[in-house]
């Protein structure tokens, strides 16, 4: 199985701008299944997308997220091929990292 | 599939090494960098479980919102599922350090909220579910103040029933 991360960045005039995807299931704790009982919560907490070791874009995720969630952001200081690090820490304690490299 | 576990196992190769390898084959959900690995313990759990937009904003800025005509939101008017509403903000106020989407009518009107680094533009694109035909609001920090827009989705069939 590969990441659950899909990432694109592409910088142009000194812009990256990054889609991530997500595969994440992204229960609200509100729905129920087809027993009647309800999905309890799972959802990614905190996203971050670093580059040299520092933050450039924190989410802060609820419930009210879409399942596998998407992404769009902007940020300068990159350049071509300059590696990105994009991870994620559910609420359930499970995470995944993955790195992508700037196109 | 075949591309992608290739991809994967190209970049575990040539990337990060073996932790890299791993990760990208899914096996063992290592952090290739623990620096700036999320732990979630900055999560603002009490504003995620606030019901209300002013109260919300009051819990996770300790201010009020006033509106603004700088912030640009970016959504449909009629979402036809209710579950994947695409929602874009965008702002022309200086010095931005976070931003945050609230949905009026879900359970807990916090959807989302990003930090803004100095250097990122503040633009972000998200994907939210709406329980019904509700407002959506933006709070944008510009120099320390929260400044919000709101928009109203009419949501057909809802994203929180079973």
């Amino acid at each position: 199985m590969a990441s659950s991360i899909r990432v694109r960045a592409v910088e142009n005039n000194g812009v990256t701008a990054l889609k991530a995807l997500v595969r994440h299931p992204m229960d609200s704790g509100f729905v129920k299944d087809s027993a009647g009982n309800v999905i309890p919560a799972h959802f990614i907490k905190v996203l971050t997308i670093s580059h040299n070791g520092k933050n450039v874009f924190v989410a802060n995720w609820g419930p009210a997220v879409s399942k596998d969630p998407f992404l769009e952001c902007r940020f300068k200081g990159a350049k071509k091929g300059d590696e990105l690090t994009i991870s994620w820490i559910d609420n359930e304690g499970a995470s995944d990292s993955t790195t992508a490299t700037i196109a | 599939m075949t591309d992608q576990r290739r991809r994967g196992f190209l970049k575990g190769m040539l990337g990060v090494g073996v932790a890299g390898f791993a990760l990208g084959s899914g096996i063992v959900p290592l952090r290739v960098e623990a620096a700036t690995a999320p732990d979630g313990s900055d999560w603002p759990e009490k504003a995620f479980k606030t019901p209300g937009v002013d109260e919300t904003i009051a819990e996770l800025y300790g201010m009020e919102a006033n509106e603004s005509d700088q912030i640009t939101m970016d959504l449909p008017t009629i979402a036809q599922n209710g579950a994947v509403v695409p929602v874009s903000v965008e702002t022309t106020l200086p010095n931005v350090t976070g931003i945050a989407l609230l949905v009026a009518k879900n359970p807990n009107a916090l959807a989302a909220y990003f930090d803004i680094p100095e250097g990122t533009l503040p633009f972000v694109s998200n994907r939210l579910k709406m329980a019904e035909t509700t407002d959506v609001v933006a709070v944008v920090i510009s120099d320390g103040k929260a400044y919000k827009a709101t928009q109203n989705v009419k949501v057909t069939v809802g994203g929180c029933g079973g």
